[in-house]
């Protein structure tokens, strides 16, 4: 028998995450590099439908895994379920999305195990017959290629956009389909989830802006947000912030970009003193242009750059404002 | 309620890092700062006490000049630190880390410990639930919110894209604190002086070595990332730039 992959994917409310099929082809690329062979699994109340939908793909088997106590959701539940299946299958290798979902489990599942979690990966690589996972250390300033220095299972998650999900390669017929309830004890979950919501209604949708001038911690100051108002004003765009900025007060909540924010795609993102972030970039990746300004060469905005500007932002605003104007005036 | 805060020391946000000769992991030479959500972690802890009464403790793994960390934490309000100092606290995964900590606090009897959910210079996003199930207690992640209850307490989780989600749990409990959940205070000159005779407990490696085992995952190599899209600098002086930018913004982007 050849070492197994097991995806998890993740699905709420009867719908699977679309990162789900980003790990899918993160799985798909290592089987071709190793010869392995792929599972998923997928857990809830009611995931025969959802179990369907991914034996589309290329896979071998897929397991529903069902009981209800998974529903709602609780990491005491998840860890408890899949530790039985994995037990049971012995997969080499269980891969998941990096999602705040996972993120609350998937480390109390592996310690339960014994085992390891290289986390947030961007990629992998295959040398010498051995498997090395690509993540981002240092804010994204670097990247190290990590391997497992254990026993199997190995888990690995991978960042939200590190595969294409619309890459997952379908399968020739659909796979089989196993069943397996999950045993869990009513002592085994301790938190009481309530309901998912969402805080106040949003008064500002920048999905819709062409163009965002975004401010970042560089600004330094509160009384600063004026200058970048004014270009974003004279650029006829809106105005956006990192997180720290919007946490501090500084702008209102509902002008955050990133994970935990607004995704937006306009013509042109223009980002002040912000460091990029992953938790940033995912929320604006999808811009036609970026133009990013900063006073650190090596920051990792400048990656996904289309234009850099290395300097301070207080020297290059007030004139940019400027010329704006003045251009705006004569046509 | 009796609080432990995990606070690790990490490279400043903007130090300019190097790598080392073994190229798996940096010179240590920069200018170091409090990992962010552990601040809030730590201000979280200290307004906890301040409506319920109890003890804040800080705890630390590092080297040295770790102790910063913990000296800032005492002077703001923490009431007591653990230091488990060795320069090799450094190259330990998360689950070494926390099953050190774990055997660190073996004596305490704590109701909440909170860590940040994540650290700045790994970022696994793992230290603080393995150390939950190592010590066989619940855990709730990414918390922008903390009431304790009659049963235990009640916090408010951030989800992605501005959903959150209110759980109840028993004590005792790991938090994994969000940065943003309170504003930070600052350490008084009163604070700074009494720090000075706060007590911090040093734990060695040799104290914690029969816990802990090898890493069970390795960095093999750390490097610049590779540069994937194609950027083009634009240089000058400011007036320069700003003319650059706006023929480009003007002719080639045709957003103005
Ligand atoms: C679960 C989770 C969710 C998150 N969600 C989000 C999210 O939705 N959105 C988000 O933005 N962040 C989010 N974050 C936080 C994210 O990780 C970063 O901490 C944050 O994006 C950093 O903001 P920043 O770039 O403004 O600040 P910093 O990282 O502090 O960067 C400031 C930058 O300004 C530059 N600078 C300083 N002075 C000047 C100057 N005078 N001129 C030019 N440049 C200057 C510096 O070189 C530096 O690069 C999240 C984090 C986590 C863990
Ligand atoms: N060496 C350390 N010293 C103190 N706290 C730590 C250490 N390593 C991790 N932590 C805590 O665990 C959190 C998550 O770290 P990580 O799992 O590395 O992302 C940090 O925010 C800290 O609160």
């Amino acid at each position: 028998m050849p070492d197994t992959i097991l995806v998890v994917v993740e699905q709420r409310e009867g719908k699977l995450n679309r990162v789900s099929w980003e790990t899918i082809t993160a799985a798909q690329a290592i089987a071709v590099a190793t010869g392995w062979t792929i599972e998923a699994a997928v857990a809830g109340t009611k995931t025969s439908a959802l179990a369907a939908e991914v034996a589309a793909k290329k896979v071998a088997k897929v397991y529903a895994v069902e009981s209800p106590k998974l529903e709602p959701y609780t990491p005491d539940a998840f860890a408890a379920a899949l530790k039985q299946l994995i037990t049971a299958k012995q997969p080499k290798l269980v891969l998941m999305p990096h999602t705040y979902q996972v993120r609350d489990f998937v480390p109390k599942l592996a310690t339960a195990m014994g085992r390891a979690v290289i986390s947030d990966c961007i990629g992998f690589k295959h040398e010498n017959g051995k498997l090395l996972f690509t993540r981002q250390m240092f804010q994204g300033k670097l990247a190290a290629d990590v391997s497992f220095a254990s026993d199997a299972p190995w888990f690995a998650t991978f960042q939200n956009g590190a595969f294409r999900g619309d890459q997952a390669e379908a399968g020739a017929s659909p796979a089989a389909i196993e069943t397996v309830q999950a045993e869990i004890a009513d002592s085994v979950i301790r938190n009481k989830p309530q309901d998912v919501f969402k805080e106040a209604k949003q008064a500002v949708d920048l999905t819709q802006a062409e163009v965002i001038v975004s401010v970042g911690r560089g600004i330094k100051e509160q009384k600063n947000i004026e200058m970048v108002k004014q270009l974003a004003e004279a650029l006829g765009g809106e105005l956006a912030a990192s997180r720290p900025i919007c946490d501090s007060g500084w702008l209102p909540m509902d002008r955050q970009i990133g994970s935990s924010g607004q995704t937006v795609a306009p013509k042109l993102y223009l980002a002040l003193g912000i460091s990029g972030a992953i938790q940033h970039i995912v929320g604006m990746k999808g811009a036609r242009t970026i133009i990013a300004v900063n006073k650190d060469s090596e920051a990792p905005i400048f990656e996904i750059a289309d234009y850099a500007i290395v300097g301070n932002l207080f020297d290059i605003v007030p004139p940019l404002t400027e010329e704006v104007k003045k251009v705006k005036a004569g046509s | 309620m009796k609080i432990l805060v995990c606070m690790k020391q990490v490279p400043q946000k903007d130090a300019p890092l190097k790598l080392n000769e073994s190229a798996a992991w940096i010179r240590e030479d920069v200018s170091y700062e409090v990992n962010e959500p552990d601040a809030f972690a730590l201000e979280e802890a200290l307004r906890q006490r301040e409506k319920h009464t109890g003890e804040v403790v800080v705890i630390t793994s590092g080297p040295a000049r770790s102790q910063q960390v913990l000296r800032e934490a005492l002077a703001k309000g923490a009431d007591r630190a653990i230091h488990l100092e060795d320069n090799a606290f450094v190259g330990l995964d998360a689950f070494n880390t926390a099953k050190a900590f774990a055997a660190a606090i073996k004596d305490e009897k704590f109701d909440l410990i909170f860590t940040g959910l994540q650290s700045d210079d790994y970022g696994y996003a793992q230290t603080g639930v393995i150390l939950a199930e190592l010590l066989g207690w619940p855990h709730a992640t990414i918390i922008m919110q903390i009431e304790k209850n009659e049963t235990g307490i009640r916090v408010k989780r951030e989800l992605e894209a501005g959903f959150f989600q209110f759980v109840d749990m028993p004590l005792p409990a790991v938090l994994t604190i969000q940065s943003g959940i309170n504003k930070l205070r600052y350490a008084t000159l009163i604070g700074i002086k009494q720090a000075k005779n706060k007590p911090i407990r040093k734990v060695t490696l040799a104290d914690v070595q029969s816990a802990i085992g090898t890493n069970l995952q390795k960095i093999e190599r750390l490097y610049v990332p590779q540069k994937t899209k194609k950027t083009e600098h634009i240089e000058g002086s400011p007036a320069e730039i700003a003319k650059k930018l706006v023929d480009k913004l003007r002719n080639e982007l045709r957003v103005l």
